[in-house]
């Protein structure tokens, strides 16, 4: 993650302040505000309202993985929704086939999506674009293949039923307890991120993206970091898939579509490329905005008149915003939100200075 | 016999709408995901004009295959032409977002149920026998007569016709051939309009043999692996490609196991880019950087 320099001018004296992730006073109060409102949120808020900020939990912890991949490494996936499910669907086999409690599920789904990483990636180091964009595709469907082909040959044909994970021998059920686990999940998902990102590892995979021949005239191995790219994010979108699980108490392949690939990408797209902040806004906007129409077209007049066509009208008007993201803000909530905070950092002057400005 | 017939079908079916790939990324190196939807969008408007000119299905047809050619200019006109210079994987996605906008807003208009234009239009879509004991539906071999008629008439338009010429111009060196005087946008538009033209034909043909409904979007995105199988920039490799995914599709589906219909083309397609990503007829490329 580049830091941007404050208008302060605040510079770094020593190493322990190099590494420190939380450095200036005002990022500290941030982030306690931002624990204060987080934290009693569930207790305060209604089960609807639970439900929407744990699906935006879930989806925020699969966005980061196809930004890993997508904003920072430069390898389009358009087979994201096959990931999640091949990870749903390890935990969904290994309960109903070997009664396998959380903690070996969890690891397990991580482990499939590592394999499975690998085997999305391969194509990546011959295809690049548009061609390793359409390899994932076909990946894809090949992944919900096989997840429906099991569904199928073992008589689950409308979807697989899962009990609810137990920690520490209680069974977690209630919305309350699955914020704070999804929470602590996605956060984790967060620090890996940024930590990966500030590594030789995130340095590697900026260069790849910058210019592949340079890196690896620069010495870096591009074909392994490619796979390990894959392999990180494939894992991650495994384990998310695996939470939706549990989360849901039920798997099937009708929930993996394309279309849920679609939205993973739109999520990064709409929350801008390079930038973990976007994904996370990214998906808090994919995930809410059906909610937000649902509740648009109801205080509209006449809305019995729309009822029946409210799944359309959402799929048409999702398509509508991400074509207006791409054509008018192609960085997305993140370039809006950088505009918006230079402003006011300049303010009541117009424009940065050109002299040492950063990048 | 009658495998052989239904591989000719299908592979009929796949060439048609393949080449709609094929035709846009060809002129303009932009992968047109919304190709399904165009198509099935193309059917809706023969339903439209199918209530308009109830009795004569030849109006009807022509009146929906002339409005789905509009359609497509104004795809290009409104959206894609502001995507020229952006990075192609934008562009890619925007059709991704178009695809989706056409599908919600078509069953906005026309709703989820299943639709039979050929009940409109009143023709009988009766099967016909064929030498060997095969049969084919009337709408069927209309099919294969039209797959053959598009591909003679756009082969013989890119070799011969003026715009052709300019068309291929185009998407081999664009910066020439805007120097020579060739008006790039004009070229790009009549691409995507002849490649939702032909898309529509084949939704409609689709449409009229077996009815209409959302999933006639996902025949569009498993005709893709044809034109990739082929060559994303070659005609004559697309239809090699409808004939081999087709095929594959049709004895797997017989001998191994029909749930396979919908990831055999897929298959074919990882198999392909593995072995030879640029496809059997197409121009081995600089493939682009994300």
């Amino acid at each position: 993650m580049s830091r941007r320099p404050r208008a302060s001018g605040y510079f770094r004296t020593g190493y322990a302040q190099d590494l420190a992730l939380v450095e200036a006073r005002t990022e500290r109060v941030a982030l306690a505000v931002l624990l204060l409102v987080l934290l009693p949120f569930p207790f305060l808020a209604s089960p609807f309202l639970l439900d929407l900020a744990n699906q935006v939990l879930l989806a925020s912890i699969g966005a980061l993985a196809l930004m890993l991949l997508t904003g920072y490494a430069g390898q389009v996936s358009l087979g994201h929704a096959g990931l999640m499910a091949a990870g749903a669907f390890t935990v969904g086999i290994l309960f109903k086939e070997a009664q396998a409690p959380v903690w070996l599920t969890l690891p397990a789904a991580a482990l499939v999506g590592a394999l499975l990483g690998v085997i999305f990636g391969l194509p990546s180091l011959r295809l690049r674009g548009l061609y390793l964009a359409v390899s994932t595709l076909a990946l894809h469907f090949l992944v919900v293949y096989l997840g429906s082909e099991y569904e199928t040959r073992r008589g689950y044909s409308t979807g697989i039923v899962i009990d609810p994970p137990t920690i520490a021998g209680v069974a977690i059920t209630s919305g309350r307890a699955w914020y704070f686990i999804l929470g602590v999940a996605a956060a984790s998902t967060l620090l890996i991120c940024v930590n990966l990102l500030r590594s030789g590892t995130g340095r590697a995979w900026a260069a790849i993206r910058a210019n592949e021949t340079v890196a690896e005239a620069l010495g870096i191995g591009v074909a392994a970091h490619k796979l390990l790219a894959f392999v990180v994010s494939s894992s991650l979108a495994a384990v998310a898939g695996a939470l939706f699980a549990y989360y849901r108490g039920f798997v099937s392949v009708e929930a993996f579509s394309l279309f849920l690939s679609i939205q993973y990408v739109a999520m990064i797209i709409i929350g801008g490329m390079g930038s973990l902040l976007g994904a996370i806004l990214g998906a808090t906007f994919v995930t809410l905005f059906p909610y937000a129409i649902e509740a648009v077209l109801r205080a509209m007049p006449g809305a019995q008149r729309y009822a029946g066509s409210l799944f359309a009208v959402n799929y048409a008007a999702f398509g509508a915003v991400m074509i207006l993201f791409l054509v008018l803000e192609p960085l997305g909530l993140v370039g809006i939100w950088r505009r918006v905070q230079t402003y006011f950092l300049m303010w009541p002057f117009r424009h940065r200075p050109t002299a040492g400005r950063q990048r | 016999m009658q495998l052989a017939v239904n591989i000719l079908v299908l592979a009929a079916i796949y060439a048609l709408i393949a080449c709609g790939y094929v035709l846009v990324y060809r002129v303009s190196r932009v992968l047109n995901l919304a190709h399904g939807e165009l198509m099935m969008l193309g059917a809706y408007l023969l339903l439209m004009t199918a209530t308009q000119f109830s009795s004569h299905w030849l109006v009807a047809i022509a009146a929906a295959v002339g409005l789905s050619l509009i359609v497509g200019v104004l795809v290009y006109l409104f959206l894609m032409r502001k995507m020229t210079g952006e990075m192609v994987l934008a562009a890619v996605l925007t059709t991704v977002a178009l695809g989706i906008l056409l599908r919600g807003a078509v069953v906005f208009v026309w709703s989820a149920q299943q639709q039979y234009p050929a009940q409109r239009l009143e023709i009988a879509n009766f099967a016909i026998a064929l030498p060997g004991g095969a049969r084919i539906s009337l709408c069927a071999a209309l099919l294969v007569a039209t797959t053959a008629l598009v591909y003679g008439g756009l082969l013989a338009f890119l070799r011969f016709g003026r715009w052709g010429v300019r068309m291929r111009a185009a998407g081999q060196n664009p910066l020439l051939a805007a120097q020579r005087g060739i008006d790039l946008h004009a070229i790009y538009a009549l691409a995507w309009g002849l490649s939702t033209l032909t898309g529509a034909l084949a939704g409609m043909l689709i449409a009229l043999d077996s009815g209409l409904d959302q999933t006639m979007a996902i025949i569009g995105l498993k005709a893709f692996p044809a034109a990739l199988v082929g060559g994303l920039d070659s005609l004559v490799g697309a239809l090699a490609g409808a004939l081999i995914v087709a095929g594959a599709e049709v004895l797997l589906i017989h001998y191994v196991d029909p749930l396979l219909s919908e990831v055999v083309p897929f298959l074919v397609l990882i198999a392909m880019l593995i072995v030879r990503p640029w496809g059997l007829f197409g121009t081995r490329e600089e493939l682009d950087r994300v």
